[in-house]
């Protein structure tokens, strides 16, 4: 039953096939069993799952009616808090702090019935694109256990890669939904920014930062969107406006005479050929299906991942002060509150997070300022119009979601600048605010990895990428007798 | 020897710059819903938000924009079509997030004015007091510090931080340089803050009380050689708690300055804190380099941006100037500039206002302010409005003096009473058995016992002594505990003795 989607598992569910106190029990298994090897969750909360699950058995033998996902496990990306479980964001600084409130997300996960597993593995705050940025160790891709799963976000995709999970929500800032997906044959989507409130999520930077829905299918996805998004009033950037019909999108995949948009700047030098293989292929089966392919060019892509280095850091700089040793976390050091201070974000920060942040408050210091922070933000403008121009071409724009496959861990710990190259196709959406999804395109010929195929979207429009993702997962999957899944290494127990 | 300010004001010319911080009297706090309740437990006021906890975000109060942009028009400003929030960073115990959600290079309302009149020995002078900028930020929590000398935080042993404070919504109002007050800079300051502060209090958008924190004056002061363009470098006084104390600290200040001046020293870019007790400032924070607060527009929060309309309904629902209120208030009580001067001074206007609107005669209501109330609010060092008396109270008084029902004298013990707390003015004659003595048959009983009691003095009076009645009356007083008529008694006894 684990290997199924969530849907297939819902079915069970509300079939009477199987309770959710099995499924949950079935997953608590898996993660016993694999867990050690992949390391992808850094909290399990067996006794809360089992609660929660029971308490969805209990109202559907009641026969009450239940959400789409009602019963179905989840894993949770450590950066939403959840009340009374561990939140670290994989920080040394929040080590052992309990949150004493639901982020927004959590609230509608329990509200809608989904039973969350346990707290995912994440670079620290957020930033990263391996997971090894993570002060409790890296988590390693279900693919090849000497591989990076993709981060930040790695611990759910991992999750789902090996299926400990069916579900697992993540956090995009430059593209930590989408590159773990890539490198993992999963799917993710970064929804439009505001669809899916931000209460509760651990900021790293502010104006980029999005929730959003991680699962082995399109259509788990779209379920998974649907259940979390939404207007939420206690998130000033939210959205005010009817969640997009995402599940009928993807239910539907017709595509026929949709434009589909290939960005000429995201593809070429950089990109692994086996990638670039695949993205073609792809484009090739979307225009089998009757999609009209029209290249477009978005010009001031090529400034973004330096913008984006300048716009992240200088909100985290701010959003990252609070970590003060004075009210939760760690605390370190003697002597005055500033001597306390000091020393507890010394030993509580890792060296990316530190980089970080002193990059941004070099940013955002007076003199500096409007030639960085400021000409980064007119770079995110002209990132937005790029946007606005191509999609008058086209209904959806695509690229591959990463430049190449998982790589080594360790292999680029000391280059952040190769690092920060993985998020090259998924960082100019964060910038302009609109929606981004990853799926599998196939198993790259040099190494036998999976990639990504990214399908992006005009704001509020996220149904489109799920309709043309819907569209081309059916045909891939035609062509691959089955899920990409299928195809991974079955980690066995240890 | 302490420098005349006489002295300091033949040499130099002081110029201002005054920052006042009011705190907003909405039921919420800036950017959550806790309450903002003066006084309750430490940190019982608090939440996610205010406490800066990871992942909890802000939400603006419509209130308090209503609030500031209802400030900004009624000190003459214009109402930005677009402002944002931007955040100031730095770190502080007190600050849960370590920045502080502030208005930067887009506040609100910008460029108005408010005019003020002072009371001088050569007439009523007017001045025009330009405002800069009125923005809204939230407040911090409030740290005490313990063990130390000083009260402040550094030599102290620990600290404890209450956060029932943080996020609490404050509206800052920055004038633009005050010059040309000359000897008056003190008296400008304290009357721009009074206006400043009747202005808030009419528009209820405060409870402006400067000894609880609620209205707090940053006062400017530099001093430059009369004559010279160049201004002086500036002190910033903090801890000014009362409007007296707005008038001494800058006094204090430019002596301080002209002192150091006078003796070739430099005076320091700093802020200083003024202290009550000895009328003195001390030094606090350096200010000689400018701190970087790495300022940048609040990502969290969508940009204001109040419609015309909304504006218009603020505008249209501004209350009467104070400025405008006292003149006709001045008029229809007939009240000479002194007296004005002195219940504007006394801030005892609000009161006497409503004692007349209860049907007080309007020279009674003053008289009864500003005289024993006054007296006794300033023995007890606290405001008029402070004390448990109230407008009906006093009005209450006033009727039954009229009516005949209470003496001057009485009335005082009532007065007395009402601010002891001993209940109402019904409650305190009954319990106190406070009654005019009125009834002719027993206040004649009462002069047949003193002329028995002193026949020989009965016999003077008789015999054209009118000034002996004296011993007479007073035992009659003394034997009604006071609360009979004295001058009936001396009727009646005087026309009983053959003398009326």
């Amino acid at each position: 039953m684990i290997n199924k989607s969530a849907v297939e598992m819902a079915e069970a569910l509300n079939k009477g096939e199987i309770t959710s106190v099995e499924l949950t029990k079935a997953h608590l298994k898996q993660i016993s069993e694999v867990d050690g090897q992949v390391h992808a969750f850094l909290h399990v909360d067996t006794q809360g799952a089992l609660e929660q699950a029971s308490q969805v058995d209990a109202k559907r033998s009641a026969g009450e009616k239940l959400p789409a996902l009602a019963g179905v496990p989840l894993a949770l990306k450590d950066v939403l808090v959840q009340k009374g479980i561990p939140t670290t964001c994989g920080s040394k600084m929040l080590e052992g702090w309990r949150p004493p409130y639901d982020s927004t997300v959590v609230r509608k996960l329990k509200e809608n019935g989904i039973v969350i597993l346990g707290k995912t593995n994440m670079d620290e705050f957020a930033m990263g694109s391996s997971t090894e940025n993570s002060a409790y160790g890296p988590s390693r891709n279900p693919w090849d256990l000497t591989r990076i799963p993709g981060g930040s976000g790695g611990g759910s995709s991992a999750s789902l890669a090996s299926f400990q999970a069916p579900l697992a929500i993540g956090t995009d800032t430059g593209g930590s939904i989408r590159q773990p997906a890539a490198v993992t044959g999963t799917v993710g989507v970064k929804p439009t920014y505001g669809g899916v409130s931000r209460y509760g999520l651990v900021a790293f930077s502010s104006s980029l930062d999005q929730a959003g829905p991680c699962a082995r299918t399109v259509l788990d996805a779209a379920y998974l969107h649907e259940a979390i998004a939404g207007h939420d009033p206690l998130d000033s950037t939210s959205i005010n406006a009817p969640v997009p019909a995402v599940v009928a999108a993807a239910k539907d995949g017709n595509i026929k005479g949709m434009k589909i948009g290939v960005i000429k700047e995201l593809q070429g030098d950089g990109y692994q050929a086996g990638v670039l293989k695949l993205f073609n292929e792809s484009l090739d089966i979307l225009a089998s299906l009757g999609a009209e392919i029209v290249e477009v060019s978005c010009k001031y892509f090529d400034y973004a991942l330096a913008a984006y280095y300048l716009i992240a850091p200088s909100e985290c700089s701010s959003n990252l002060a609070r970590f003060d040793a004075m009210r939760y976390g760690i605390r370190n050091g003697q002597g005055s509150a500033e001597e306390v201070m000091n020393a507890t974000r010394q030993i509580g920060f890792g060296r990316e997070v530190k980089r970080r942040i002193i990059l941004g408050t070099y940013a955002l210091s007076s003199g500096y300022y409007d030639a960085y922070y400021g000409s980064a933000q007119k770079v995110r403008t002209l990132i937005s119009r790029d946007f606005e121009s191509a999609f008058k071409l086209a209904d959806v724009l695509v690229s591959p979601t990463a430049p190449t496959t998982a790589f080594k861990i360790g292999e680029k710990s000391n280059d952040p600048i190769a690092m920060y190259l993985n998020d090259i196709a998924t960082i100019p959406t964060n910038l302009a605010g609109i929606g981004g999804m990853s799926l599998p395109s196939g198993l790259a010929a040099e190494d036998g990895l999976p990639a990504g195929f990214q399908i992006m979207a005009p704001a509020m429009k996220d149904d489109l990428m799920y309709k043309v993702g819907a569209a081309l997962e059916a045909e891939l999957n035609t062509k691959w007798q089955g899920p990409i899944l299928n195809s991974a290494p079955t980690i066995g127990a240890k | 020897m302490a420098l005349k300010y006489e002295d300091v004001i033949a040499k130099y010319e002081p110029a201002l710059g005054l920052e006042v911080h009011v705190e907003l009297g909405t039921a919420s706090k800036m950017f959550c819903g806790c309450n903002t309740v003066f006084g309750a437990a430490a940190n019982t006021q608090t939440c996610p938000v205010c406490l800066g906890l990871p992942g909890a975000l802000p939400v603006v109060n419509g209130k308090a924009i209503e609030y500031t942009i209802a400030i900004g028009l009624a000190l003459n400003c214009s109402i930005a079509p677009f402002s944002r929030f931007a955040r100031k960073n730095y770190f502080y115990p007190d600050m849960p997030k370590n920045f502080q959600t502030s208005q930067y290079d887009e506040p609100i309302c910008t460029n108005g004015y408010l005019d003020i009149t002072i009371d001088t020995d050569e007439g009523s002078k007017d001045f025009r007091i330009e405002i800069e900028r009125v923005h809204m930020e939230e407040d911090t929590g409030k740290s005490l510090h313990m063990g130390g000398a000083t009260g402040r935080i550094h030599g102290a042993d620990y600290s404890l931080l209450d956060y029932n404070r943080a996020g609490i919504p404050l509206v800052e109002i920055v004038t633009k340089v005050v010059n040309g007050c000359g000897k008056y800079a003190p008296e400008v300051a304290r009357a721009y803050v009074s206006e400043l502060r009747d202005i808030l209090r009419g528009l209820g958008v405060s409870d402006v009380k400067m000894e609880q924190g609620s209205l707090r004056c940053d006062a400017n002061v530099s001093l430059r050689p009369i004559g010279s363009e160049k201004l002086g470098t500036r002190s910033e006084t903090k801890n000014v708690n009362s409007l007296k104390s707005v008038e001494r600290a800058i006094r204090s200040e430019m002596i301080r300055h002209a002192e150091l001046l006078n003796s070739n020293q430099r005076v320091i870019q700093e802020t200083r804190h003024f202290h009550e007790d000895t009328g003195l400032t001390t030094s606090g924070r350096s200010k000689e380099q400018a701190e970087d607060y790495r300022y940048f527009p609040e990502p969290d929060l969508v940009p204001i941006a109040p419609s015309k309309e909304l504006i218009a309904k603020i505008a249209a629902t501004l209350p009467e100037k104070p400025s405008v209120r006292r003149k006709k208030l001045q008029e229809a009580w007939q009240v000479p500039d002194k007296e004005m001067a002195a219940m504007i001074n006394a801030d005892v206007l609000d009161l006497v206002e409503a004692t007349v609107k209860l049907g007080a005669d309007p020279t009674r209501a003053r008289s009864w302010w500003l005289g024993e109330i006054a007296r006794i609010a300033n023995e007890k060092a606290v405001a008029a409005a402070e004390l448990a008396i109230s407008a009906a109270d006093v009005a209450e008084v006033i009727t039954l003096i009229v009516k005949g029902e209470l003496t001057d004298k009485l009335a005082r013990q009532v007065v007395e009473a009402l601010i002891n707390g001993e209940g109402s003015v019904a409650k305190i004659i009954e319990t106190r058995g406070i009654k005019v003595v009125s009834d002719d048959s027993s206040l004649m009983a009462a002069i047949e016992r003193a002329i028995a009691a002193a026949p020989d003095v009965a016999e003077k009076v008789r015999g054209g002594n009118i000034p002996a009645s004296g011993a007479l009356i007073g035992a009659v007083m003394k034997e009604s505990k006071g609360q009979a008529d004295a001058a009936k008694v001396r009727d009646l006894l005087l026309k009983h003795l053959g003398q009326g």
